[in-house]
């Protein structure tokens, strides 16, 4: 039994079948991807997980228990969190403000009305700020306007945002996209220590097969909204359904 | 200090001084020159600074934090007012709980009206929270007419109930006090040519500001802060954090209209009549102003912002084209009528046309408002002194 359970979910957008029959189980502490082509629905089976859409049909189970139906933010202090293809990082502040946003959402949940506390004697929040920032290489940013940083530094600073919320499954959506080769391998290299040295599974919607062959432990390949395959990363290379979905008929 | 910064500390202290030395200040030319008539140390106008400063900070919290733009806060400052004098009237003339019931009031209303408004964002929010204050103001000028007084509005009357007041003595009229303390007395202090006075409803309204004023600095400071920042900056990331946007806006939205329903109150305490005109979208659109025109999401900004626009109102409208021609006499008669001419439209009634000039000059060049302008010659400075040492010590080496 999988951390995270996928049955029969599909989905229709008007005329378009974006998801169907799609099955699907990540085992706890493995980094499972998911590949396919552009349109394959990648992205849309990633929004039923976290709460954004609502599948026709089927069931996703987190932990023995339905997402389905819950918001966002209640999927996320289930322990699911999200990087975005884009880093979406709260550019108007500070990265130490960044970094205290999710630890104080992890210490006093989805509300809670602290008016009158000042947050600079918040000492705990803080310590566990900066040991993140520190963990991450950031901390010489800390007081950097996180808008003026780096696409590479603020990828960086969404995933410590997430990871400080000490989630049970991190769901990456394309994290290298539109990133240069050292960016890329700079996030390979962070994305293997934090499955080395932590207790998290990790699913990853990857176009870059370079990054998928480097960190998954098993890979899905997902073609007009089906799953096609799902193995161990050698046995997906060669395999030639895949090629087929990839390159078309005359490979 | 008081649980803030050294920075914070210091601005509120500043601020402190300066509301508290407002009589002086705000009356540096004596009386009977020509530049009297600049003086806006008198009770009245300064009762109007702090009240508005109230309204301003509050409107602050959720505009400048969330980045919610209500077009609706006068609403909320009426409902304050209509509560107080019912409150004087009914119970007693005494300020303070005819304040108390003025934030509970608009706080209960901005809950009701927050809770429906919020369901949407951006300009469907705005047109939302314009339409209930317009509303608000349509009923109170005609179906609630007994509870308003209509058109007239409510004034203290010599045989309202006030329960838990004395009868009054043989001429005497009811007056908003602080336990028997007057709002209205007055001392005067004559130095030389200049005339201070010294108010104790302005006082009361300074001091009332100033813990408004302290309030929102903790606001500003607190984690709850911080998450309001957050709502502005990016929703999604914080609905992605596990944090729930809803009950933090309106929160914010309670507290600024909370901070509105008190200065509505104070309006009261100070002159105890009460008109639907309070409500009327302008007066929503004024509150915006102030806090664009003195920098949003700043601390100081709003109360800068509440102070020029009611200074402009009541000092730049009251001059005319007779106290020009005073001014530019020494001129000569075709030279003098010219330049007046080309005055006349930016003063008296026209004095809108100056604001609206300043207000576009403040939004394009000074996007932060004038804190912003302030930060900038503040940086000016610093860079001429930086510039300087280093010259200075250059040829030491």
């Amino acid at each position: 039994m999988g951390i995270l359970e996928v049955k029969n979910v599909g989905k229709r957008f008007g005329g378009l079948q974006a998801l169907n029959e799609v099955n699907l189980s990540v085992a706890e502490n493995t980094c499972h991807a998911i590949i396919g082509p552009n349109g394959a629905g990648k992205s849309t089976l990633l929004n039923c997980f976290v709460g954004k859409l609502i599948p026709d049909t089927g069931s996703v189970m987190f932990d023995g228990q339905s997402v389905l139906g819950r918001t966002p933010y209640e999927i996320n202090q289930m322990g699911i969190s999200r990087v975005f293809q884009t880093p979406e990082i709260f550019s108007d502040l500070s990265v130490l403000e960044n970094m205290m946003i999710p630890v104080l959402a992890k210490r006093d949940g989805a509300f809670r009305m602290h008016a009158y506390a000042d947050m600079m004697s918040e000492k705990d929040i803080l310590e566990k700020s900066e040991a993140m920032l520190e963990d991450m290489g950031l901390a010489e940013k800390r007081g950097m306007q996180a808008s003026s940083m780096s696409r590479g530094d603020k990828r960086r600073l969404e995933i410590a945002m997430c990871l400080s919320q000490e989630p049970r499954l991190l769901l990456l959506d394309e994290p290298t996209a539109g990133m240069a080769r050292a960016d890329t391998n700079n996030t390979i290299d962070l994305l293997k220590q934090i499955k080395e040295e932590r207790d998290i599974t990790i699913a990853i919607i990857e176009h870059d097969m370079h990054v998928v062959f480097s960190l998954a432990d098993r890979i899905t390949v997902l073609a007009q909204g089906t799953p096609l395959v799902e193995d161990h990363p050698e046995n997906i290379k060669g395999h030639p359904k895949v090629r087929e979905a990839y390159l078309g008929e005359a490979a | 200090m008081l649980g803030l910064t050294k920075k914070d500390y210091n601005l509120l202290l500043i601020v402190a001084c300066l509301t508290m030395l407002a009589p002086f200040i705000l009356n540096p030319f004596p009386e009977g020159s020509g530049l009297a008539q600049f003086n806006a140390g008198y009770p009245d106008l300064m009762q109007r600074f702090v009240i508005f400063g109230i309204f301003a900070i509050g409107f602050n919290i959720l505009f400048g934090l969330t980045g919610y733009l209500s077009f609706g806060h006068a609403a909320f400052l009426g409902v304050g007012s209509y509560a107080a004098i019912w409150m004087m009237k009914l119970l007693t003339t005494n300020v303070i709980p005819a304040m108390i019931l003025a934030v509970a009031i608009a706080g209960a209303f901005a809950l009701l009206v927050g809770y429906v408004s919020l369901r949407r964002s951006g300009i469907y929010f705005s047109i939302l929270t314009l339409a209930f204050a317009q509303m608000s103001y349509a009923l109170a000028y005609s179906v609630l007419t007994p509870i308003t007084g209509g058109e007239t509005g409510l004034q203290l009357k010599l045989d309202d109930a006030r329960i838990l007041d004395g009868a009054l003595g043989a001429g005497e009229q009811a007056r908003a006090n602080l336990f028997g303390l007057n709002m209205s007395s007055s001392y005067e202090l004559s130095v030389g040519s200049w005339l201070f006075t010294f108010n104790t409803g302005y006082y009361i309204a300074a001091v009332i500001m100033l813990l408004a004023f302290y309030l929102a600095i903790r606001i500003f400071r607190s984690p709850f802060g911080l998450m309001l920042r957050a709502v502005k900056s990016n929703q999604q990331r914080l609905n992605y954090t596990g944090l729930n946007p809803r009950p933090y806006t309106l929160a914010a939205f309670v507290i600024s209209g909370m901070y509105a329903g008190l200065a509505g109150g104070l309006m009261v305490a100070m002159d105890t009549q009460v008109g639907p005109e309070r409500m009327f979208w302008t007066a929503s659109g004024e509150v915006v102003l102030m806090t664009i025109l003195g920098g949003a999401g700043t601390l100081i900004g709003p109360v800068l912002g509440a102070g020029l626009i009611k200074y402009m109102e009541n000092i730049l409208s009251k001059i005319n084209s007779d106290i020009l021609h005073t001014w530019f006499a020494f001129l000569p008669d075709g030279l003098e009528d010219f330049i007046i001419t080309l005055i006349y439209p930016f003063i008296g009634k026209g004095w809108h046309l100056t604001l609206g000039i300043i207000f576009m000059l403040v939004v394009i060049f000074l996007p932060g408002g004038l804190v912003e302008g302030g930060q900038r010659i503040a940086k000016l400075f610093k860079r001429k002194d930086d510039a300087e040492d280093t010259a200075a010590s250059t040829p030491a080496e």
